[in-house]
């Protein structure tokens, strides 16, 4: 009777765990961050079109941003583009640009032809900074509280259901204070 | 093999060797060189999830393999470098990830589903051997 069994929980389990693949497939791309909960990388760059005006971590920190990882040749940015451009004009957060492994006069016809939302742009010309956020595909999105630790990375195009549900709370969390 | 066949096979084996990560990188130690191609083998690039560092000519492979390069220059060791990667990109990174939290059943889990194997032809090869046997008493 159990030696009957064992074949039928055999592909039940199979079956889950088929399941549980497919589910996660749409994802796979997605590496999942190690730098969740921790404090940003270190940093100094210059300024976007200003190469003698500089930046480091230290001066984004005590207001929350998101860190919008952009380049002129990265297509998908320029579908993200128009809800970027939104989330900036809503006022809910700070939007910082790390312009990234571009050439400025690219970046700058860029940001003149499609808008910029951007309070802060950051040059990250060589894309070291880039690695030292882990990035491996713009657009990325890096969303930081008061304290300056990431709380949450978007791989991708930022959605309106991102802002809705993984941004909104987060923001309004820190709104309400200690 | 024709002419013709053998001629394009050497064709497209130059191609192969010259799109072959051509990093113009200085190596004086031949050992720091192998090293170098041994790390960047067991690395993944991100980018192009089923390429290793050294086969991918993604710009940010092409970053990652300096940055690695400059790493090896300063004096780190593979765990310092590989640590360096980890800490950025996740396990994810390594195609031969440690062993313990989130990888060990990643790790375990061929030997488990031999085990598995090895006890399901145990119970059917002696359950054949029963059969067999009993169809010969009755025989």
């Amino acid at each position: 009777m159990i030696g009957r069994l064992v074949p039928v929980i055999l592909f039940l389990a199979l079956g889950v765990l088929l399941a549980v693949g497919l589910k996660i497939a749409d994802h796979k791309t997605e590496i999942p961050s190690p730098l969740i909960g921790k404090q940003m990388p270190e940093f100094t760059l210059p300024v976007l079109g200003q190469p003698e005006v500089m930046v480091s971590h230290e001066e984004l920190i005590g207001t929350p941003f998101l860190l919008n990882v952009w380049a002129s040749w990265c297509v998908t940015c320029r579908v993200e583009h128009p809800v970027i451009e939104e989330l900036a004009r809503s006022g809910l957060i700070r939007v910082v640009g790390l312009n990234y492994r571009d050439e400025e006069a690219d970046a700058q016809a860029w940001l003149a032809r499609f808008g910029n939302p951007y309070a802060l742009n950051i040059a990250d010309i060589t894309g070291r900074t880039a690695i030292d956020f882990g990035v491996y595909a713009a657009p990325e999105s890096f969303l930081v509280d008061p304290e300056g630790n990431i709380v949450f990375k978007q791989i991708g195009a930022v959605t309106p259901e991102v802002i809705e549900e993984e941004i909104v709370p987060r923001v309004r969390e820190w709104g309400k204070g200690p | 093999m024709t002419l013709k066949n053998i001629l394009l096979a050497l064709a497209l084996g130059l191609i192969a060797a010259a799109t072959h990560a051509a990093d113009p990188l200085v190596f004086n130690d031949p050992a720091m060189e192998e090293r170098y191609n041994d790390l960047t083998v067991e690395l993944r690039c991100l980018v192009c999830q089923n390429q290793n560092l050294a086969d991918s000519d993604a710009p940010l492979a092409q970053d990652l393999r300096k940055e690695i390069y400059e790493m090896m220059m300063s004096g780190q060791d593979n765990e310092q470098i590989k640590t360096f990667m980890v800490e950025r990109y996740g396990d994810f990174v390594l195609y031969r990830p440690a062993v313990g939290g989130n990888t060990l059943l990643l790790w375990l889990m061929p030997g488990i589903l031999l085990g598995i194997g090895a006890i399901a032809v145990f119970f059917t090869v002696r359950n054949r051997n029963r059969r067999l046997a009993a169809d010969r008493q009755k025989g």
